[in-house]
C-alpha cells in the first residue's frame, strides 16, 4: 500500500513538474463533488483521488491522518468505530468528498460556531508546492507553534498555493447524549434565544431555523442536555428525524437548495432580520443565513455589509464574482502569497480569486 | 540612519512621553521573561493611539528601521526581543477593553489590555476569555495573539487561534487589515490564522475581538499519583480513549512536585514519581458524574492514590502548585531554562526517561510539568548563568530535548514560540524548502523586511552552521563566540 501510494505521488509531482515546465494550469480535483464552488476551473484536470487512504489513526491521540483523496465516508466510518467524529461536520453534495476537497474548501456544517470550523480541527497538512517541493506544515499535536501556520492558512484555500497530499485532523468523541427540540418561534426570537442560551451555557450544538420553526440540537453529559431541554421546552424529535433534519441541513439538500439563485450569508450571530425580501434559512444560531431567489433590484452583498457581514453567491447569475468582493490591501496580499508559492500561476487559476 | 535622528523624526507627530531614548528608560526594554537574551533597543516607542502607531509604522517604514513590537514582555522565547538600531514599538498604552457585547458574547480590545482583565471584566455577565496562560495576569491580549498562547485548560476550550475572531492591525507598509470579525467564515484565505502565532512578523495588531463563554458553574479536581511515569502516560491516553475531554490534564513529575511543595505547600504526593491532575467542569451534575468516570478509569490505570477536591480552597490549592512551577525553579537555581516541546501523547513515559538520562550527560536537574493532555512538555533545566559552561550545557540540554520531539512526531514549540531561542531548532523540525515557505509568506507581508527581523525563520547558512556543530556532537566549537 505504501508503495502504491509513493508510486502515486511520485505521478503527482512528475504532473506538477510538467505543467510548472509548460506553464500548464491544472486544476485539482478530488470527486468533483464541489465543481460548482468557485470563482473559475480552468486547466487540464489532476485527478487526486487515487492517493488515498489513512495513514495513521490513533483514537487516544484524538488525530486521524488520511491522503487527499481519501473518501469522507472511510474517514468517517473509521471514526465512528472508535465512538469519533469529526465535529466540524463537513457538507457533502451528493457523491463522496475527499478529505483533500474537504479541506480545501474548508467549509463547516451546523456545529460551526459551536465546536469550531473545518481551520480550527486541522493540525497537519502536507504540500505539494509549484516547484515539485514536499513540504510539512503542523503535525499531529494539538499544540504547534513553530513557523506560521500555513496548515490553516491551506484551509479554504481551494488549492491555489498547492496540492494538499495528505492531512491531520483533530477528532472529537462523540457527545454521550444528544437530543433535537422544535419550537414553534418567529425568526428574529429564534435568533435572540439561541444567542441568549448560548450565553447560559445551554450546551447547544446547532441552532437553525426555517419556515416558523426553530431547531435546537443539544449535545452534551447527559445530565446537562437533560436540564438544558426542561428549561428550551418545545417538541422533542425521535433520533431518526432528528438525524434527518440535521444531516439535510449540513448536505444543503432542504427544498430551498432547488432554487435557481441561493445566496449564502455570513454575518454576527447576533444580527438581527435582514431587510433582504423572503425568509430566509437560518444556520450557525444565527450567523449563517441562505436566500433563495432575490428580486433582481436587489443588492444582497450591500445588505450583508450593513449587517456587518458578506455574502456569497453560492448558485445563479455571480454579480461580479461568487465570493465577497476583498478590499484592496487583502487582495494585494493574495496575489504577493499566490506569486511565491506558485510563481508560474499553475494550481486551480482563478478559483479563488479572479486572476489569482 | 542614526537614533537620533529617528527620534527627532518620531517626535515631529508624538507627544514627548512617547519616544524614550535615554539608555537607562531602554534598559527594561532589553529582554522578555527569558531573561538570558539581551540587546538594549536603539528607541522605544510608546503610542497612546491607534493612529500614533500608525504614523511610527509609516515612520520607521519610510527611514527604513525595523520595529518589534512588544506587549507585556513575558514572552519566553525572545520573541521581543530588541533590534540594536531599531524601535521597541510597546503596545501598553493601548489597554482599552473597548466593548463588551454580553448577548454576541464578544469582546473588542485593544492589544495591551492584560488577558485576566477580560474576564474580570466579562465576570458581571458571568462570561469568561478562556485562553488561560501561566502569565495571564501581566499577559497582554495582542501579545496571545503573536504567541498563539495556549494554557492549562486549552485541550477542552482551544488555544487563542480558536477563542479569537477577529483582528484589525497595519502591514509595515501601513496597509490596514481587518481579518476575521464577527461573522464566520468570510471570503479569501484565512489570514487571520495565519496571523496568530506569526509572532510580530506579518502585521501588528491595534484590535481584537475575542470570543467569551459562560464561566462553568461548577469544576473539581481529581488528584492522582502514579509509582512510575510510564503508568502515568498510560493513565493519559487511558481517560481521553473513554470519551472524557477533561477541562484540564496536567502531570508533573517528582522533581516538580519536590521543588513546589515547600512553599505552595499543595499537599502533592512526594513519594510519587509523577501526578495527574485532571479537571472536570460543568454543571453540578455533569462534574458528579465525570469525576466519577476519571477516578474508575485512573484507578484501573493503576493510581496508586487519588483524592478529589472537596471544597473550591482546596482545588484552587492543587492548582496553585501547579502554577507555580517555574517560581519555585527560581528558588531552587539561580537560573532556568523552560523548554516547550510537544509530542504524541503516547510517548510521553519515553521522553521523560531519555530526559532523565540527558540530566546525568549534562550534569544539570531537570524538572518536569507537563501539559499531559495535549502532549505538550515543559522541562524545566536547572543553570547558574553566571556560569557560562552551564548556560552552554543548558542550551544543549534543552535543544537535544526538541530534537527527540520531533523525531517522536511533535514539535519543537507547543505554546512558547520560535523567537530567537529556537532559530536553531527550526533547522531541524523544517526542511530548507519549508524554510523558504516561511521566509516567502513573511515577504508577501513584509517585503522591506522590517518587522521583528532575525527571528523565527532561521536564514540558510545559520541552520548550515547548526548543522556542523551538531555532528560535531558534545564540544561546541568556539564556545566563547556569542551565539544569538
Amino acid at each position: 500500500m505504501a508503495a502504491t501510494a509513493d508510486a502515486v505521488l511520485a505521478e503527482l509531482r512528475e504532473r506538477v513538474s510538467a505543467a510548472h515546465r509548460t506553464r500548464q494550469g491544472l486544476r485539482l480535483r478530488g470527486s468533483g463533488t464541489k465543481d460548482f464552488y468557485g470563482e473559475s476551473l480552468t486547466g487540464e484536470v489532476l485527478e487526486l483521488r487515487t492517493h488515498q487512504g489513512i495513514v495513521d489513526y490513533e483514537p487516544s491521540e484524538l488525530v486521524i491522518t488520511a491522503r487527499c483523496g481519501t473518501p469522507l465516508s472511510e474517514i468517517e466510518a473509521a471514526l465512528a468505530a472508535h465512538g469519533q467524529f469529526l465535529a466540524f461536520e463537513p457538507p457533502a453534495f451528493g457523491a463522496d468528498p475527499s478529505i483533500g476537497g474537504v479541506i480545501a474548501a474548508g467549509l463547516s456544517g451546523p456545529r460551526r460556531v459551536y465546536a469550531g470550523a473545518a481551520r480550527d480541527f486541522v493540525l497537519g497538512t502536507r504540500l505539494l508546492s509549484g516547484d515539485g517541493e514536499m513540504l510539512r506544515f503542523g503535525g499531529q499535536v494539538m499544540k504547534n507553534v513553530a513557523g506560521f501556520d500555513v496548515s490553516r492558512l491551506l484551509c479554504g484555500s481551494l488549492g491555489i498555493l498547492g496540492i494538499i497530499t495528505e492531512v491531520s485532523l483533530k477528532v472529537l468523541p462523540r457527545p454521550r447524549a444528544e437530543e433535537t427540540l422544535r419550537l414553534e418561534l418567529p425568526a428574529a426570537a429564534a435568533v435572540e434565544s439561541f444567542n441568549r442560551w448560548s450565553a447560559l451555557g445551554v450546551p447547544i450544538s446547532g441552532g437553525a431555523w426555517w419556515q416558523g420553526s426553530a431547531w435546537v440540537r443539544l449535545s452534551g453529559a447527559p445530565p446537562a442536555v437533560r436540564s438544558a431541554r426542561e428549561r428550551i421546552g418545545g417538541e422533542a424529535l425521535d433520533a431518526a428525524s432528528a438525524q434527518a433534519w440535521w444531516a439535510a441541513l449540513r448536505h444543503c439538500q432542504l427544498p430551498l437548495f432547488d432554487s435557481r439563485v441561493i445566496w449564502r450569508l455570513s454575518v454576527p450571530g447576533a444580527a438581527p432580520p435582514l431587510t433582504l425580501p423572503g425568509e430566509p434559512l437560518i444556520d450557525w444560531g444565527g450567523a449563517l443565513r441562505w436566500y433563495a431567489d432575490p428580486p433582481d433590484d436587489v443588492d444582497v452583498r450591500t445588505l450583508a455589509c450593513a449587517a456587518g457581514g458578506t455574502a456569497l453567491c453560492w448558485r445563479g447569475p455571480a454579480p461580479a464574482g461568487r465570493f465577497h468582493p476583498l478590499p484592496p490591501a487583502l487582495a494585494r496580499l493574495h496575489r504577493r502569497l499566490k506569486e511565491r508559492f506558485d510563481p508560474h500561476g499553475i494550481f486551480n487559476p482563478g478559483r479563488l480569486l479572479a486572476g489569482v | 540612519m542614526a537614533e537620533a535622528d529617528i527620534a527627532a523624526a518620531l517626535r515631529k507627530f508624538l507627544p514627548e512621553d512617547c519616544v524614550l531614548s535615554r539608555e537607562e528608560e531602554r534598559r527594561p526594554y532589553e529582554c522578555d521573561a527569558l531573561t538570558a537574551f539581551r540587546q538594549l533597543p536603539g528607541l522605544v516607542v510608546l503610542p497612546h493611539t491607534e493612529q500614533q502607531l500608525l504614523e511610527v509604522l509609516l515612520t520607521c517604514s519610510r527611514l527604513g528601521v525595523p520595529v518589534v513590537a512588544r506587549g507585556a514582555g513575558t514572552g519566553l522565547s525572545g520573541g521581543s526581543t530588541p533590534h540594536a538600531q531599531g524601535v521597541l514599538l510597546s503596545c501598553a498604552r493601548l489597554n482599552r477593553i473597548l466593548e463588551i457585547d454580553p448577548h454576541a458574547r464578544i469582546a473588542r480590545l485593544e492589544p495591551g489590555v492584560p488577558n485576566l482583565r477580560v474576564s474580570e471584566a466579562a465576570a458581571e455577565h458571568g462570561l469568561y476569555y478562556a485562553p488561560d496562560p501561566s502569565s495571564q495576569v501581566a499577559c497582554s491580549i495582542g501579545g496571545n495573539v503573536a504567541e498563539n498562547s495556549g494554557g492549562v485548560h486549552c485541550l477542552k476550550y482551544g488555544l487563542t487561534v480558536h477563542n479569537v475572531l477577529g483582528v484589525r492591525g497595519y502591514t509595515m507598509e501601513g496597509d490596514l487589515l481587518e481579518l476575521g470579525g464577527r461573522a464566520p467564515d468570510g471570503p479569501g484565505l484565512d489570514l487571520l490564522a495565519l496571523t496568530i502565532g506569526s509572532e510580530g512578523l506579518l502585521m501588528i495588531v491595534t484590535e481584537v475581538t475575542v470570543k467569551l463563554i459562560p464561566r462553568p458553574p461548577c469544576a473539581q479536581l481529581v488528584m492522582a499519583s502514579f509509582a512510575d511515569v510510564h503508568s502515568a502516560g498510560t493513565a493519559v491516553a487511558a481517560v481521553i480513549a473513554t470519551g472524557i475531554i477533561p477541562a484540564a490534564l496536567e502531570m508533573m513529575d517528582r522533581q516538580a512536585t519536590a521543588a513546589v511543595e515547600p512553599f505552595a505547600r499543595a499537599g502533592y504526593d512526594l513519594t510519587a514519581a509523577a501526578i495527574l491532575l485532571v479537571e472536570s467542569d460543568g454543571t453540578p451534575e455533569e462534574v458528579a458524574d465525570q469525576v466519577r468516570e476519571i477516578v474508575h478509569v485512573l484507578r484501573t490505570a493503576g493510581a496508586s492514590t487519588l483524592r478529589v477536591s472537596g471544597s473550591e480552597a482546596e482545588r484552587l490549592r492543587w492548582w496553585s502548585g501547579r502554577k507555580n512551577a517555574f517560581p519555585a525553579a527560581g528558588r531552587l537555581s539561580p537560573d532556568y531554562y523552560c523548554m516547550d516541546g510537544t509530542i504524541p501523547r503516547r510517548h510521553v513515559g519515553e521522553v521523560l526517561q531519555a530526559i532523565e538520562r540527558m540530566e546525568t550527560r549534562y550534569a544539570l536537574r531537570c524538572m518536569n510539568v507537563f501539559h499531559a493532555g495535549d502532549g505538550n512538555l515543559h522541562p524545566v533545566i536547572l543553570f547558574d548563568a553566571n556560569d557560562h559552561d552551564s548556560w552552554e550545557r543548558a542550551e544543549r540540554f534543552g535543544a537535544e530535548i526538541l530534537e527527540l520531539c520531533v523525531q517522536l512526531g511533535g514539535t519543537i514549540t507547543g505554546e512558547h514560540g520560535v523567537g530567537v531561542e529556537k532559530l536553531n531548532s527550526m533547522c531541524v523540525q523544517f526542511s530548507p524548502a519549508e524554510r523558504a515557505a516561511f521566509a516567502a509568506v513573511k515577504e508577501a507581508f513584509d517585503p522591506a523586511g522590517l518587522l521583528n527581523p532575525g527571528k523565527v525563520i532561521p536564514t540558510l547558512a545559520r541552520c548550515a552552521e547548526y548543522g556542523r556543530m551538531r555532528v560535531h556532537h558534545g564540544a561546541l566549537p568556539h564556545a566563547d563566540l556569542p551565539r544569538f
